[in-house]
C-alpha cells in the first residue's frame, strides 16, 4: 500500500518548482494535486525503494507493506543526517528498534 | 523539471527540442555515471549527455541503495581467478573470457573511485576491505546512487531528466543518437551524437511476478520494475545481434518480498533448509559445491524442494547472534529498507524465526547473467556507432555493480576512439517525424476511441510469460509447443499495440514501456526456443529436453530484420581464454 502522505503535513514542498517526492520517485509516480499536496498515481507500481520517504523535508510520507503480504500497522522511519542515517523501525507488536550508521564518508577534495 | 504537461491538443502541437552532442548516454545509472566521469578525465572538451526516463539523484536499480560490492578483486587473487568464479558460476559457460577478463582488470579501480567519492566499505580493525565471500564485500551504500550522480554532473555531463528513449537514431545501419520524449514536459527530443552508450537497466516485468494477485503489490519483484528493457528493445528494433537471451536471471528471494538471499545464506552463514528441516543444499547438492553452487542451482533448489512436497524453504537464521543479526538488518536497510519493514510487518524476530525463501520471477539482466547485446572487445555492438554497458551488454555474467561501473569506462573509451574525425549528418527528417508520430499517438487517439490500456496489455503479457515462457508458477519449466504458443499470441500483442491509449504523459511512459517488454519477451522466447537442452536449470529448463547437449556448448544469438520483423538465430562458438577446469572456481 505503499507509500503514505499525510495531509496534515504534507504542503506539495510549496514554493518548490518540484516537490521533493515527485522528484526522486524511479518510476515518475508521484505528484502534486490541485489541492497542494502530494499523491501517487498508482500504488500498486510502487517499488517501495523509499526514495520519497528519504526526501521528504517535513516526514510526511510512509511507506506500508501492502496488506495482502504483511499485517497492521509496522512502521519504518528514516531521519536523513548530512553523513549518517538512523532508521526507527516499530513491528506489529510494538517493540520498535533503532539503527544508525554512516552512509557518507568525508571526502576531502 | 515542470510537473505533467497537459496532453497536446495535436501532433503539430508537440515542440520539438534538438540537442547535439559528442557522446549520449541513454540512463543515467551505474554505468552511465561511470562513462560520464570517464569522458571528463580522457578529454574535458567532449560535450555529453546523459538522457535519463527518471531523475539521476535517485534512478534505477540502484535508487533504493546497495548492501555490497559483489565483485572486489582481494590481494593474493587475479582477474584470471575471477574469470574462473564467473566461468563456474554459469555451469562453466559458454560466456565471453575476452570482455569478463576486461571487466576483472578494471573493476577494482572503479571501486575504489567509488570508495574515494564517499562510499562507506566496511572494514576490519585494522583496516582491511572485510570480505563476506570469495568476492563480495560489504558497504553501507544507502547513498550510492546520488555519489554517482554528482560526480557525473561534476564532471560536466547535461543530463536531461525525465526524457524516455523510443528509439534510435539511425543513419543508414549506423547509430546516430535517439529519439524520445520528456514524461513531464511532453516534448519531443530528438539527441544527435557521434557515438551513443546504451546504459539503461536491464528488463523486468516481463514475467508476472506471483504476488501481483496481491492489487497492492504488482511490483513487489526485486529488480527495478521501472528497468524494462527499453536499451535492448530499441537495439532489437534495429537489427542488432542479441546474445543469450535464454540466460535468464532467477534468484532465490525472501518470499513474498524479493529481498536478496545471498545476504543471508552467504554471507551470514545461514543455511538454506526444507520443511523438515534438512540443510538442502549439503544434503541433495554437495556434487555441484553445496552452499557455493553455481546460482542458478541455488535458485532452482527451494523450487525443487516445493515440487517434491517437501517446502515451505528457508534460510535458517535462528540462534543468530544478536550483534550479528543487526549486521544484517544493516545490510537490509542500505539495499532493500522496506524487508525489514516486511518482517516487523510479520512481527517476526528472525534470530527465534527462520526467513522464508522462494524463487523469484525471471530477468533479463545483462550485468547479472550474460543476455544482452553481442558486442566487440570495445563493446560496440553490430549496430555502428551503438555502445552498450552494465546490464544492456551481453556475454559477461557477474558484473553486478563493479562490473557494470567498469564496463562504463570501457565502453566509453571504445565511443571516444570511434568518434576520431567523425561528423554525423543531420538527422533524416522523415524518420523523425515518423517517430514523433508513432509515440505520441496512443496520446492522440480521442475519448471517443475504444483502446487499451497499458496495464492491461502488461499483465495479459506477464501471465502469458509466466505460463508459457517458464515463469515461477510453472517452477520455470517450458517445451516446445509453449513456446510455440507464446510466440504466436506475442504476435497478437504486438499487432494489438495499435489499440494502446493513453491517458496522460505518465500513461504514455507506460505505454510504451510494454510495447518495449514484448520485444524483448519475443526474443527471448525466440532464444529458449532454438537451445533444445537444459543447461542452466531454473534460468533455461526445457523440460522437453532435460539434459545438457554438448552440441549447444556455444552461444545463442539472434538477429531481428528491421524491414520484416522476422528473427533469425544462430550459434557463435565459445572460446576458452583462461585455462582451468570450466566448472571449478
Amino acid at each position: 500500500m505503499p507509500p503514505i502522505i499525510d495531509p496534515k503535513k504534507c504542503n506539495g514542498c510549496a514554493g518548490r518548482e518540484e516537490s521533493y517526492c515527485e522528484e526522486a520517485c524511479p518510476g515518475d509516480l508521484m505528484y502534486v494535486g490541485a489541492d497542494g499536496k502530494s499523491h501517487c498515481h498508482a500504488t500498486r507500481d510502487c517499488w517501495d525503494c523509499m526514495s520519497c520517504v528519504k526526501m521528504c523535508p517535513r516526514n510526511a510520507i510512509e511507506t506500508r507493506m501492502p496488506y495482502q503480504l504483511g499485517y497492521h500497522k509496522a512502521r519504518l522511519v528514516p531521519i536523513m543526517g548530512k553523513n549518517a542515517i538512523t532508521w526507527k523501525c516499530t513491528d506489529i507488536n510494538g517493540k520498535t528498534v533503532t539503527y544508525k550508521y554512516r552512509n557518507r564518508l568525508d571526502v576531502k577534495d | 523539471m515542470p510537473r505533467m504537461a497537459p496532453n497536446p491538443p495535436s501532433l503539430d502541437a508537440v515542440e520539438t527540442v534538438r540537442v547535439d552532442c559528442d557522446i549520449l548516454i541513454i540512463g543515467g545509472g551505474n554505468a552511465g555515471c561511470f562513462s560520464a566521469v570517464e569522458a571528463a578525465k580522457l578529454d574535458p572538451s567532449l560535450a555529453v549527455v546523459i538522457m535519463e526516463k527518471a531523475q539521476i539523484m535517485r534512478s534505477g536499480a540502484c535508487s533504493a541503495g546497495m548492501d555490497a560490492i559483489n565483485t572486489y578483486i582481494p590481494e593474493g587473487k587475479t582477474p584470471e581467478d575471477l574469470v574462473r568464479w564467473c566461468r563456474s558460476q554459469v555451469g562453466g559457460g559458454p560466456l565471453r573470457e575476452d570482455l569478463a577478463l576486461s571487466n576483472a582488470r578494471e573493476l577494482n579501480e572503479s571501486v575504489d573511485d567509488l570508495e574515494r567519492w564517499g562510499l562507506p566499505i566496511l572494514r576490519d580493525e585494522n583496516g582491511k576491505i572485510r570480505y563476506r565471500g570469495a568476492w563480495d564485500i560489504s558497504i553501507h551504500g544507502e547513498q550510492l546512487k546520488p555519489l554517482m550522480a554528482e560526480k557525473a554532473i561534476e564532471a560536466g555531463a547535461r543530463v536531461y531528466n525525465r526524457v524516455a528513449c523510443t528509439q534510435l537514431l539511425m543513419d543508414g545501419g549506423r547509430c546516430i543518437g535517439a529519439l524520445g520524449f520528456g514524461v513531464r514536459d511532453g516534448k519531443f527530443y530528438v539527441f544527435r551524437a557521434k557515438a551513443t552508450i546504451n546504459a539503461t537497466g536491464g528488463a523486468a516485468g516481463l514475467y508476472k511476478s506471483y504476488t501481483a494477485d496481491a492489487t497492492d503489490s504488482h511490483h513487489q519483484i526485486w529488480m527495478c520494475p521501472y528497468c524494462v528493457g527499453t536499451g535492448y528493445a530499441v537495439g532489437i528494433r534495429q537489427g542488432a545481434e542479441m546474445t543469450s537471451m535464454e540466460q535468464r536471471w532467477v534468484a532465490t528471494r525472501t518470499k513474498d518480498f524479493c529481498g536478496p538471499v545471498d545476504t543471508i545464506s552467504v554471507g551470514y552463514k545461514a543455511p538454506i533448509i526444507n520443511a523438515k528441516g534438512e540443510r538442502i543444499m549439503q544434503s541433495r547438492y554437495a556434487h555441484l559445491g553445496a552452499d557455493k553452487a553455481p546460482r542458478y542451482i541455488r535458485a532452482n533448489a527451494p523450487m525443487e524442494e516445493w515440487l517434491a512436497g517437501r517446502g515451505p524453504t528457508y534460510c535458517d537464521t535462528r540462534g543468530m547472534d544478536p550483534e550479528l543479526a543487526g549486521r544484517m538488518m544493516t545490510d537490509y536497510l542500505n539495499e532493500r529498507p522496506s524487508f525489514v519493514l516486511f518482517l516487523a510487518s510479520r512481527g517476526q524476530d528472525p534470530v527465534k524465526e527462520p526467513i522464508e525463501i522462494y524463487g523469484s520471477d525471471p530477468y533479463i539482466v545483462g550485468g547479472h547473467t550474460q543476455s544482452g547485446f553481442w558486442v566487440d572487445i570495445e563493446r560496440m555492438t553490430t549496430v555502428p556507432g551503438l555502445f552498450a554497458a552494465g546490464e544492456t551488454a551481453g556475454g559477461n555474467p557477474n558484473k553486478f555493480v563493479g562490473g557494470c561501473a567498469a564496463e562504463g569506462k570501457l565502453a566509453l573509451r571504445g565511443a571516444v576512439a570511434y568518434i576520431r574525425g567523425l561528423t554525423p549528418p543531420e538527422p533524416d527528417a522523415v524518420q523523425v517525424a515518423a517517430e514523433k508520430a508513432r509515440v505520441f499517438a496512443p496520446l492522440l487517439r480521442g475519448q471517443g476511441f475504444d483502446g487499451l490500456r497499458a496495464l492491461e496489455m502488461e499483465e495479459r503479457l506477464q501471465r502469458l510469460m509466466d505460463e508459457y515462457a517458464g515463469g515461477t508458477s510453472q517452477f520455470y519449466r517450458t517445451n516446445e509447443e509453449r513456446l510455440d504458443y507464446a510466440l504466436k499470441h506475442l504476435a497478437m500483442l504486438r499487432d494489438q499495440t495499435q489499440y494502446l491509449q493513453a491517458g496522460d504523459l505518465h500513461d504514455l511512459m507506460a505505454v510504451h514501456e510494454v510495447i518495449d517488454r514484448i520485444d524483448v519477451a519475443e526474443v527471448l522466447c525466440h532464444h529458449l526456443r532454438f537451445r533444445k537442452e537444459t543447461r542452466w536449470q531454473g534460468w533455461q529448463t526445457r523440460s522437453d529436453y532435460p539434459d545438457i547437449d554438448p552440441a549447444f556448448d556455444c552461444h545463442v544469438e539472434s538477429r531481428r530484420d528491421p524491414a520484416t520483423g522476422v528473427i533469425e538465430t544462430f550459434t557463435r562458438p565459445y572460446e576458452q581464454l583462461v585455462p582451468g577446469d570450466r566448472h571449478k572456481p
